[in-house]
């Protein structure tokens, strides 16, 4: 308890302290040069660098442009999304299915965009929801999820969705050990009997689908970040551990007693070849795996019934751990594969260690003990070098494409540039403040894009004009072209990011759909003429096969629905033209709308409860006579005899 | 006579073009269409410059009571056309022949550019009236009945040639690249019956 206040103590007194100074240097550091100049974006004019932020606990990711700013969209994820339908439209609610049934929620934390050659490719971009363990895959050509995974052994899905340089695999870890398999135990009993799984999942070239190869069963620990080694070091992935201590209670202190926890490096191609050899144990599962189809423009979920484990100590080579100092967040390669950052977020140091260094450790086999099993390797034997910050809570690291890394420090509110290879120091700017990710657009890949930094802050206090206790978060934007870093923008953000990925704007904007093909539109209930809208009764359901296009509904006008049926409107949008979705709203349903673009078919679920004419209407400005846009449905008593029957401008 | 020949086969081959390339071309840009709709018009049928573009054309002029853009079935036009222009290449090509082999004299060239000249003004005439019937020949019932300042309706004929402002739509009309691949071979055989007449000129001198 005392250790426990005394930390509490200090934290406070530097964060008061940094923040003092801060205020003086934000008075005359930012505006005073040519920032507006570099972040202005004329009207008409497009960004460089899409960013893809993610929404913490909004479940979503969002998508804003650099330098500019800018929020282009916001893509539901793992969250209910009303402003689409998504999670609420029946193509849709399969997309949030689990082994706990659907959970209308996640939080999401971190995005990464796939890559070929260890290159940003843009093909798609995944994030991992971190309570209710799900790996979820965005498409890149249409900004909407296609792909969510369940991951079954895992709790606090946080070192996760970071894939590997040919994206062979997206990989998820958990931080919340939990015992494996789930049983009724005392919490007590948590040592050797809670495991932390490491979730290796495939992704198919073709498609991108995702399945788990293998999860591999390490000892209890929290395994908190993750990224795969790349060039030379592809082939191995890295994960920072804290709670080594195997704590279960008042984990802020009983988690931050060990001086150094662990980075594990995990050779994943031996994994892989040991389990393509016939290796590892299949134990009984449950978990959802839902794929949304783009032709039929839905989502089916599939329950997953087993998982292959491997327990580590069956392959022997293919586990290490690297001591690393106070508890390390974040975990970062460089982009030449040599170096492997851990960051002690309770000490003012980072720890670099050298991947060529540790390769030679363990075939010298200078082994310092072992935990659980798993051979631990010298501290000094693997170290490259210690960056002596001078700041405090080191959390994550970026790379430019010049040699040098970017690391934040939450404590002190700070971004430190330094060398690779020098550790030295070259330039510090505040951030605003207690920043926790940062982001260069491919700054976590073989070729980052070195212009700008964008640091992802938790706190926003007086940034922006007050909103009541409850706020957004605020980024700033930092040119980095010059030798020290500039202050050029700051704007808030949705939700809570936590990691973003960036990517050069020429590379998706060329690809991104405009429309979907009305031709390839394969919906079970979609139709593709005016002629073949219909209603079709099956006892209480009824189905609406309906179509949309400036500015009408057919058939507008329906007869013969009774309190009591469930009414499926299906409605397909006709247009192909780009920008010209339809949406739809019924009165009194207890749903949200739908939103449906060109060529789509999206279905939403009334269960008229009342007797009366009830209007229903198209939820888009869509054209000058979107008003007009509108029709009725006739609601007739349950026992009634009124005839079904549908029209259009009769 | 056997170089202006030469250059008599070749002038009526370059209308062949049309049959591959667009006649004509409309394009129609707007505000919220930064990217302009287009139509090509081809002697055998309209096309969008961009897949739906017909379609999106036809769903913004309903709104004004416009027909819809005619299929390739709905105007004898795009069935006679070809064969008019088949018909005036073979011939083409016949009468440079012959005339490389001195049975015809270079004013059986210039009959074929007047000939050529004549259908094409014909062309132009009939376009121009399909185009006003177009404009103008709006549905009683139209959403959108606008008048000029004067009061008379107003109507929506594209310009033959040209621009025009057209409510929100700018509406320019140009010929493309097939009316260019005819202008110049038409151009290509009035110049081989220049090069016929100076030839036999200069033989008449001569002799």
């Amino acid at each position: 308890m005392k250790i426990y206040s005394y930390l509490t103590m200090t934290m406070g007194a530097a964060l008061m302290l940094v923040s003092c100074g801060q205020q003086n240097q934000s008075s005359n550091g930012a505006l005073s040069s040519s920032a507006a100049e570099k972040v202005y974006v004329a009207p008409g004019e497009q960004d460089e660098f899409y960013a893809f932020m993610s929404g913490g606990y909004s479940g979503n990711l969002t998508v804003y442009g650099l330098p500019s700013g800018r929020m282009f969209k916001e893509i539901p994820v793992f969250s209910q999304f009303p402003t689409s339908g998504y999670g609420y439209s029946e193509e849709t609610k399969p997309m949030l299915n689990t082994s706990h049934g659907f959970v209308p929620w996640d939080d999401a934390h971190h995005p990464d965009i796939s890559q070929t050659n260890g290159e940003l490719d843009g093909r798609w971009i995944f994030i991992n929801g971190n309570n209710t363990p799900r790996i979820a895959r965005i498409s890149l050509s249409t900004f909407e999820t296609e792909e969510i995974i369940e991951v079954p052994n895992s709790a606090g899905n946080h070192s996760s969705s970071f894939i590997t340089e040919n994206t062979e695999y997206v990989v998820a870890g958990t931080r919340f050990s939990v015992p494996i398999p789930q049983r009724d135990i005392p919490i007590n009993e948590y040592k050797s009997n809670f495991k932390g799984s490491l979730s290796f999942i495939s992704v198919d070239p073709e498609h991108g689908h995702m399945d788990i190869k293998f999860q591999l069963m390490m000892p209890g620990f929290n395994y908190d970040l993750s990224h795969p080694g790349r060039g030379k070091s592809h082939g191995w992935f890295f994960f920072t551990t804290y709670n080594t201590e195997e704590a279960h209670t008042l984990q802020e202190v009983n988690s931050s007693q060990n001086d150094k926890d662990f980075i594990a490096a995990v050779n994943w191609k031996k994994i892989e070849e040991y389990v393509n050899n016939g290796g590892g144990t299949k134990v009984p599962a449950e978990y959802a795996h839902n794929i949304y189809d783009e032709s039929t423009h839905t989502a089916t979920t599939t329950m997953k019934k087993e998982v292959l484990t491997v327990d580590p100590l069956k392959v022997p080579g293919a586990v290490y751990f690297l001591p690393t100092p106070k508890s390390p967040h974040g975990c970062d390669v460089d982009p030449s594969g040599q170096y492997i950052i851990g960051n002690g977020k309770l000490s003012a140091d980072l720890t670099v260690h050298s991947f060529d260094k540790m390769i030679a450790a363990i075939e010298g086999e200078k082994f310092d003990g072992e935990a659980y099993g798993i051979p631990i390797l010298k501290f000094e034997d693997v170290l490259a070098g210690q960056v002596k910050s001078g700041g405090l809570g080191p959390l994550h690291t970026e790379f430019d494409d010049e040699g040098n890394a970017y690391t934040t420090f939450f404590i002190s509110s700070e971004v430190v540039k330094w060398k690779l290879g020098t550790w030295e120091v070259i330039d510090r700017k505040p951030t605003y403040y207690s920043v926790g990710h940062l982001m260069i657009p491919g700054g976590n890949s073989r070729k980052p894009f070195g212009k700008y930094v964008v640091a992802l802050n938790k706190i926003t206090k007086d940034r922006y004009l007050p909103t009541g206790p409850e706020m957004e978060h605020s980024a700033q934007i930092y040119d980095i072209s010059g030798e020290k870093m500039e202050l050029i923008y700051d704007f808030p953000t949705h939700g809570e990011p936590h990691y973003a990925a960036g990517i050069p704007a020429e590379i998706l904007a060329p690809k991104s759909k405009k429309i979907y093909r009305l031709d390839e539109n394969k919906h079970p209930y979609a139709v593709l003429s005016p002629t073949e809208s219909k209603v079709v009764r099956d006892g209480n359901e009824v189905h609406v096969y309906m179509s949309t296009i400036r500015s009408h509904f057919t058939p507008d006008n329906i007869e013969g629905i009774k309190v009591g049926d469930k009414v499926y409107f299906h409605i397909t949008n006709h247009e192909q033209d780009f920008d010209v979705p339809h949406g739809f709203a019924m009165i009194g349903q207890n749903t949200s709308e739908l939103l449906v673009m060109p060529g789509q078919t999206k279905t939403s679920v009334w269960e008229p409860k009342k007797v009366g004419v009830w209007p229903f209407y198209c939820t888009d400005f869509c054209s000058a006579l979107h008003q007009e846009m509108q029709g009725y449905v006739r609601v007739s008593p349950a026992n009634s005899n009124v005839e079904l029957k549908w029209s259009l401008g009769e | 006579m056997k170089k202006a020949s030469i250059i008599m086969i070749v002038g009526p081959l370059l209308l062949l073009g049309l049959y591959i390339f667009p006649l004509w071309n409309i394009m129609l840009g707007a505000p919220q269409y930064p990217d302009p709709l287009g139509m090509n018009i081809y002697i055998s049928g309209l096309k969008g410059v961009n897949e739906f573009d017909i379609q999106n054309i036809d769903g913004l002029n309903h709104y004004i009571g416009m027909q819809t853009l005619p299929k390739a079935n709905e105007m004898w036009e795009f069935g006679t056309f070809p064969i008019v222009i088949g018909i005036m290449v073979a011939l083409g090509v016949l009468i440079g022949i012959l005339g490389y082999l001195n049975k015809l004299s270079y004013k059986w060239f210039l009959g074929w550019f007047l000939t050529m000249s004549v259908l094409g003004v014909l062309g132009m005439y009939d376009f121009n009236e399909w185009l006003i019937d177009y404009g103008t020949n709006l549905d009683p019932n139209a959403i959108m009945k606008l008048t000029n300042t004067d009061g008379s309706p107003m109507t929506y004929k594209p310009p033959l040639l040209g621009h025009v402002k057209m409510l929100n739509f700018d509406v320019t009309s140009l010929p493309a690249s097939g009316a260019w691949l005819m202008f110049a071979g038409m151009m290509l055989t009035l110049l081989a019956a220049f090069l016929g007449w100076k030839n036999q000129k200069t033989v008449k001198s001569i002799s």
